[in-house]
């Protein structure tokens, strides 16, 4: 018996096999937590005239929905949920007791071809754990893309995490076979990081987002010089941050946001409530923030990037406590706030101050804008163009309609905010 | 009455549409029908298989000839850009009505040409929901359709068949074949639907009769491994059944293979979210602020399972004004029993290293990072075990308290768990050993290794680490003067 053998039996009696369909479960397990899982926005491709399968056409295509409301689009997995990082939020942390288990990138194609074949998703979101080294790791993640592409033709999506501790040569490799790369800020503040993620460092992260956004600028006016430069993930870059482990508030959060996104040219800024996770460590906060405090940050966000808020004006609109109110939308707040804004004429108005009016999208105001030149807009005329007009009528004027003094009311916000549901038995 | 009133002003006509989704045809007469001046309210637009107009005057299938011939057939009908847009998606709608109120929008749209941007209109915001109703059908039908491969046992030489079977609301099927065929372009496939069914090849797209469910396979082996994906993907913590139902309609279910076990997941959410509530809960009141009170407390701490063994808490002892901390990793099977810190071999290396170094062990607060002794029964002896991570960072809480009342100038950890129970992570010794680290209340950390390592040792090995261990313990000493001089200016 050689060394070698002996070596290899050892590892298998401390490691029990595991088939294919176990290392899913555990490994779909460890990946949950992120939150991103879109497949929109890339370059347009589809399979004709190659060999294997894929299609991207602008519009993501949610193939699933969990019982959490998320959606599932791409297939969203680690390599491995060993690692030799013990960042106290994670699951997958050193420290932690979670069952392990390992993916090949074979393995891993593999599975993606069988289910993209089935028409159950758009493409492969692939993280890691860290094993080894950061630049192993990533290595490997970049050679299961590499499978995927070169090896079967696959043209679907594929969304690399990318490890800002490894070689920046594979990042840039990873670009080159994804659609979209992303590296995590974790938390909103440098402290928070310190503290609950020990292994890890702002300035690298910040260092790596950077490196991606340079190359993505650089191969765009490569594209307009010679059209067979090669893309560097089309679908942009995006990151993620945990809200509700660290003492962070809502104002911090959407600062570091809008710093992130005029900073490194992101896509996205995806949050993620801090949710419990199975052997939490003590450092923790028991209690998981209101699921609503993330959909106040994500409606905060929309107003950033499609109502013409600045990150100044959304901060204005939280509480003394630098959070958003949970029972009204920020909009509403800071309408709320800000009363001398108000009435708008939604005969008169421009496109910026009427996205202004809580209760008013902006498919509602493309069409206001659009009717309007035909015909003198009445009370009855919005209310077919909104969901409701009870909460639009304070803000606006019409032909027909003055708010008088319901702008004015010190109750309007009690009349405005959704009623009070009935108390939740388990609350968090 | 009514009918014969009609009958004075002109005829009425029904058009016998060939295919529901025929909009080329529907097209083609409308603008015949503008050019002869007919209103809406005459004419009847037939589908396969519709009641046609008792009164009307028949369309195609039946007597083409009976409609009506323009004078001149060269004269201009208008539609705009958007109009033509939306109209081309509002035709596969399933509304019987939808030919007509294209109809309606077509002969209105030559009167008022911009009609189509007024939004607030009843006959404009009922073409842009069936526009919308028909597109988010068949993006939905992109979503959910879902292949299973067909076993041919007979040819295993034939390429693999992919077979779905799927239930569009509306007349897509036709529409969508193009999503299919460029994403699935190299694969042999069938789209099996009520209304019709495609079949690709690679090559050609070829269309078929209606099918039923029963035409296609009943199931596939990698749909385990897509239920057991969509299983774990699920997040218990946060269920929001809604925001599901809102994008996939229970109508969709019954030919979905994961749908199955949306009822066991939702039901089970609850349990295990509170199961890891439940296990990652430490009871903990206010911070005690004196230190008998933490020495009454501890006794009672079941925040980890070591406090639920056959033991006793030991407190820490020492002057509450020490100037030096020194933090071990967990009571022994000797201090257990006599419920004092490092009184066992262990101890003993430590009393002689501190002696050597001329560090007075009385001057100094001895405590451990975790106050409980955690075991394994072998026979008669009690073997110790190594707390794990999350138990250190669960008792750090009584280490932080001690801490907060002594204020030592500098804290000494021995060991790898006394570390961690101070900084909250694991270091490695032989770096982090020789230099101060700041904690975060002003004072300094210095870790050195545990005297029991010591004790493991032997040969040239303990000679070494032995020196190692006095170095840091005079390095701890000299610092320990210089900090007292500092505050003695």
């Amino acid at each position: 018996m050689t060394l070698g053998e002996s070596v290899v039996r050892t590892y298998k009696e401390q490691m029990p096999a595991l088939d294919t369909i176990q290392k899913l479960e555990i490994l779909a397990d460890a990946a949950k937590y992120d939150a991103s899982c879109a497949s929109s926005g890339t370059a347009k491709r589809n399979s004709k005239g190659g060999k294997g399968v894929g299609s991207t056409e602008g519009m993501g295509i949610c193939h699933a929905y969990a019982p959490d409301g998320r959606c599932i689009s791409l297939l969203k997995i680690l390599l491995t949920n060993h690692c030799i990082f013990d960042c106290h939020y994670c699951v997958n942390r050193k420290s932690s007791n979670v069952r392990r288990a390992r993916f090949t990138p074979q393995e891993v194609a593999d599975l993606t071809l069988t289910f993209y074949r089935r028409n159950y998703i758009e493409g492969l979101f692939l993280s890691s754990g860290i094993i080894k080294s950061s630049d192993f790791t990533m290595e490997q993640m970049v050679e299961t893309a590499r499978i995927l592409r070169e090896d079967h033709d696959f043209r679907g999506y594929i969304h690399l995490k990318t490890i800002p501790e490894a070689d920046p040569q594979l990042v840039h490799q990873a670009g080159l076979y994804a659609d979209r790369v992303s590296i995590n800020v974790e938390l909103p503040t440098d402290a928070g990081l310190t503290r609950l993620a020990p292994d890890k460092n702002a300035l690298q992260i910040e260092g790596a987002m950077g490196g991606v956004k340079s190359a993505i600028i650089q191969a765009k006016d490569e594209r307009k010089r010679f059209k067979h430069a090669p893309r560097f993930a089309p679908g942009g870059q995006s990151t993620q941050m945990i809200v509700g482990a660290d003492a962070a508030t809502d104002a911090d959060i959407v600062g570091k946001a809008s710093r992130l996104y005029t900073g490194f040219k992101l896509r996205r800024v995806y949050y993620s409530a801090f949710s419990p996770i199975p052997d939490a460590s003590a450092v923790l906060p028991l209690k998981r923030p209101p699921l609503m405090r993330e959909h106040r940050l994500y409606q905060s966000d929309w107003l950033m990037r499609f109502y013409g808020f600045a990150p100044r004006e959304v901060m204005q609109a939280t509480g003394a406590d630098g959070n958003l109110p949970l029972d009204i939308d920020p909009k509403l707040a800071w309408a709320l706030k800000f009363r001398e804004q108000y009435p708008v004429d939604v005969n008169r108005s421009s496109r910026e101050m009427l996205l202004r009016v809580p209760g008013l999208g902006t498919r509602a105001v493309s069409q206001i804008l659009a009717s309007r030149r035909h015909r003198t807009l009445r009370l009855d005329d919005v209310a077919k163009l909104t969901v409701s007009i009870t909460k639009v009528r304070p803000f606006i004027e019409t032909a027909d309609w003055r708010p008088v003094m319901l702008t004015d009311r010190a109750d309007l916000r009690s009349l405005l905010a959704p009623k009070q549901e009935q108390l939740e038995l388990f609350a968090a | 009455m009514t009918a014969l009133q009609h009958v004075n002003f002109g005829a009425y006509y029904a058009v016998h549409l060939p295919e529901p989704d025929d909009f080329a045809f529907w097209r083609e007469r409308a603008r015949q029908l503008v050019q002869c001046d007919i209103p809406p309210d005459r004419v009847n637009w037939v589908e396969p298989g519709g009641a046609s107009d008792l009164f009307a005057q028949e369309g195609p299938a039946r007597s083409e000839k009976r409609l009506p011939v323009p004078d001149d057939p060269g004269c201009p009908v208008r539609a705009s850009k958007r109009f033509m847009q939306i109209a081309k998606t509002a035709a596969h709608h399933s509304d019987p009505e939808r030919f007509s109120l294209l109809y309606r929008l077509l002969w209105r749209l030559q009167s008022s040409p911009r009609m189509m941007e007024d939004k607030a209109d009843t006959d404009v915001r009922r073409v842009e929901e069936l526009e919308k109703a028909v597109r988010r059908d068949a993006h939905k039908m992109h979503a959910f359709v879902r292949f299973r491969r067909v076993e041919n046992a007979d040819e295993p030489e034939a390429p693999e068949h992919y077979v779905a079977w799927f239930e569009p609301d509306h007349h897509i099927l036709r529409r969508e074949a193009g999503f299919f065929v460029r994403r699935f372009a190299n694969m042999h496939w069938s789209i099996l639907t009520p209304r019709g069914s495609l079949h690709w090849d690679t090559k050609v797209l070829c269309e078929g009769p209606p099918a039923q469910k029963s035409d296609a396979p009943s199931g596939d082996p990698a749909e385990d491994l897509w239920r057991k994906y969509y299983a774990s993907t699920f997040n218990p913590a946060r269920l929001k059944i809604g925001a599901m139902l809102k994008e996939m309609p229970k109508k969709y279910w019954k030919n979905m293979p994961e749908a199955a076990l949306i009822p066991e997941l939702i039901a089970g959410a609850q349990q295990r979210e509170s199961a890891m509530v439940a296990e990652g809960k430490a009871d903990y009141a206010a911070q005690p602020d004196t230190l008998e009170a933490i020495s009454k407390a501890i006794h009672a701490c079941r925040n980890c399972p070591i406090g639920s063994l056959e033991n006793h808490a030991v407190m820490g002892e020492g002057p509450q004004d020490a100037a030096l901390m020194i933090v071990g990793e967990q009571p022994g099977d000797q201090e257990d029993l006599a419920g004092r810190p490092f009184v066992g071999p262990a101890g003993q290396v430590l009393d002689a290293a501190l002696e050597a170094t001329g560090i007075d062990r009385r001057a100094a607060y001895v405590t451990n990072a975790v106050k409980h002794f955690k075991y394994v029964q072998r026979g008669k002896r009690r073997l110790h075990q190594t707390p794990t991570a999350k138990e250190v960072d669960t008792c750090r809480w009584w280490q932080e308290a001690e801490r907060a009342i002594v204020k030592p100038k500098l804290v000494l950890a021995l060991g790898a768990s006394a570390a961690r129970g101070l900084l909250g992570k694991t270091v490695n010794i032989s770096r982090s050993r020789g230099s101060p680290i700041p904690l975060d209340d002003g004072s300094e950390l210095w870790v050195t290794a545990h005297p029991s390592y010591l004790l493991r040792l032997d040969g040239a090995a303990k000679a070494q680490q032995e020196q190692l261990f006095v170095a840091d313990l005079a390095a701890v000493k000299a610092r320990l003067e210089e900090l007292a001089q500092k505050s003695g200016q």
